[in-house]
């Protein structure tokens, strides 16, 4: 492990168990992990491996039932009560009734921000995700995409240094996909922030990570953590480099060794 | 574009309508036509069958009224009367709808806070649902005397027992239809207030209470029209001076058949009035909350 003073998120033989009807569904079992300041890690594996649940941990919506986790120092739970991480889920999940703009004060007016404040905060997300000129559009009225975008402008509307992001470009296409992850890799840049993504797919776990963690299921756990040598300066094109594929190819055999004897 | 709807619209609804009046004239007749036969055959009357079929349309207290003898007591006691006076609908379905709107209040706001209720306090949600449903078995008929002879002895008379009447039958579907809308907001927008570590007070705020919304202008179209019924049925049994209820009262004492199916029209007309403007409340709230347009 990395001796960096103070991790982010760190785990120590983290686990997690379901009890469900059919018995006990191991989610998370013994995982190792640190996640220092201003990484960017992506979780990869396929479902069921606990990725998800992992982030869930992280943000106090699961309880791990084993081992350690900290998160700045503190339980996810009072991580959670200071307000210290942005989530961004699946789904957009904006509040229908609410217009662009008044979906990203939502949090800002839950955490007591003054009015002049928040006009502030969200005319300054709005502009990171290039949404400037959607905020008194509904939901309904921006696509999916677009969407998205808000809702990760929801999440870094208020200062959490700390985004999970649980799959978020998953129901997109892959042109649009494209687009969303060279957007988020500036905005990495220019919030400093560090982010915890949840992803299915290689290439853009590869393109956007410092850190990759590959994961495996039943029970779900850690395989194999890859830092990428990539540079932190990366053009869409930096994904047809030998550099790149090689990354991509130990990401590869890393899914292939943890589901090796399943099949 | 207009006489499509027209044809669309209108056309479908007319036909209804006139089938509808058509068949309601064949009642009158057919109905009516054994005490006209017998009060011809006792006044020695002989008459063609159109005579016949007019003056089985035009008895003073027919068993059917003819849909045109309905049209001109409603049109008379409603246009040509004093508001003020006893024979006016007007006056009448006053009467009715002051206490509808009050039971329809306060039966609102009952049944939004039994929902609260139900859904945040779990200890409720085991205890209150049987007996709200048993509330609704027992027959209002037998619950309005009761209700209004009690109320008066200890002096409450007057529109209050008439709305309380209301009340328990309307915020039954308000309380069903909350609870169903409190409920609704979906898991990951309810995560996602934990995330913010929001307080109960501001999630209940911010996302039931807009998600239920829908279902509560739903429950109150229900609930207005049970209001109605119920203060109608409280007028019935209870001696009451004034009021659809008492009209249909008195019309059945005195065989006035054409007044009582005066008071029908009145109540239906009103029923259809509460109703609608219930829809456009909900409809003034769906574009306040950006409701995609359908």
């Amino acid at each position: 492990m990395t001796s960096s003073p103070s991790p982010v998120v760190s785990a120590r033989k983290l686990g997690l168990t379901f009890q469900t009807g059919d018995g006990p569904v191991h989610a998370l079992s013994d995982v190792d992990l640190e996640v220092a300041k201003g990484d960017f890690v992506s979780f990869i594996g396929p479902s069921g491996c606990g990725k998800t649940t992992f982030l869930r941990v992280v943000a106090d919506l699961e309880k791990n039932t084993s081992g350690e986790i900290t998160v700045n120092g503190m339980t996810p739970e009072e991580a959670r009560k200071a307000r210290a991480y942005g989530y961004v889920f699946q789904a957009p999940a904006l509040y229908p009734w609410r217009t662009i703009e008044k979906n990203i004060a939502l949090p800002l007016e839950i955490m007591g921000h003054a009015p002049a404040e928040r006009a502030e905060r969200i005319e300054r997300t709005l502009d990171l995700v290039n949404l400037s000129g959607f905020g008194k559009k509904y939901p309904w009225q921006l696509s999916g995409g677009m969407q998205q975008r808000a809702s990760i402008a929801r999440a870094l509307a208020f200062d959490a240094d700390l985004l999970l992001m649980d799959e978020p470009f998953g129901a997109l296409d892959e042109i649009v996909r494209d687009h969303l992850n060279e957007q988020l890799l500036k905005l990495w840049a220019a919030t400093q922030k560090t982010i915890c993504f949840v992803t299915h797919s290689i290439p853009e776990a590869v393109y956007l990570s410092t850190k990759i963690v590959v994961m495996s299921p039943r029970p779900g756990r850690v395989t194999d953590v890859i830092e990428s040598t990539l540079p932190r300066e990366r053009p869409l094109d930096i994904r047809e480099t030998p550099e790149f594929l090689e990354i991509a190819h130990r990401v590869r055999e890393g899914l292939r060794a943890g589901h090796s004897y399943e099949e | 574009m207009t006489t499509d709807s027209l044809k669309t619209r209108a056309l479908p609804v007319l036909t209804v309508v006139a089938a509808i009046i058509a068949a309601w004239y064949l009642a009158a007749v057919l109905m009516n036509a054994p005490f006209q036969r017998d009060l011809d055959r006792r006044g020695d009357v002989t008459s063609t069958t159109m005579e016949f079929i007019g003056k089985t349309l035009s008895q003073p207290k027919p068993i059917v009224p003819a849909p045109h003898q309905v049209v001109v007591n409603v049109f008379e006691n409603t246009f040509l009367r004093k508001v003020t006076s006893n024979r006016s609908l007007v006056y009448h379905s006053w009467v009715t709808l002051s206490s509808t709107l009050a039971g329809f209040g306060m039966g609102t706001v009952l049944g939004i806070l039994i929902a609260v209720g139900i859904v945040h306090v779990k200890a409720l949600d085991r205890s209150l649902m049987p007996w709200i449903i048993a509330s609704q078995t027992v027959p209002i008929l037998a619950i309005a005397p009761m209700v209004v002879v009690v109320l008066s002895a200890i002096n409450v008379s007057g529109l209050i027992p008439k709305a309380l009447i209301s009340t328990y039958l309307s915020f039954f579907p308000v309380a069903v239809g909350m609870v169903k809308g409190l409920r609704s907001p979906e898991l990951m927008h309810l995560d996602l207030m934990r995330t913010y570590s929001a307080s109960p007070w501001q999630t209940f705020w911010k996302l039931r209470m807009p998600a239920a919304m829908p279902f509560l202008f739903t429950s109150m179209k229900v609930a207005v029209a049970a209001s109605l019924v119920g203060a109608i049925v409280a007028e019935l049994p209870t001696g009451a001076v004034a009021g659809i209820g008492s009209k249909l009262l008195a019309g059945s004492y005195y065989s006035q058949t054409i007044d009582m199916w005066a008071a029908l029209i009145a109540g239906s007309v009103l029923a259809a009035l509460l109703v609608t403007i219930v829809g456009i409340g909900s409809r003034l709230v769906d574009r306040r909350m950006g409701v995609k347009p359908a």
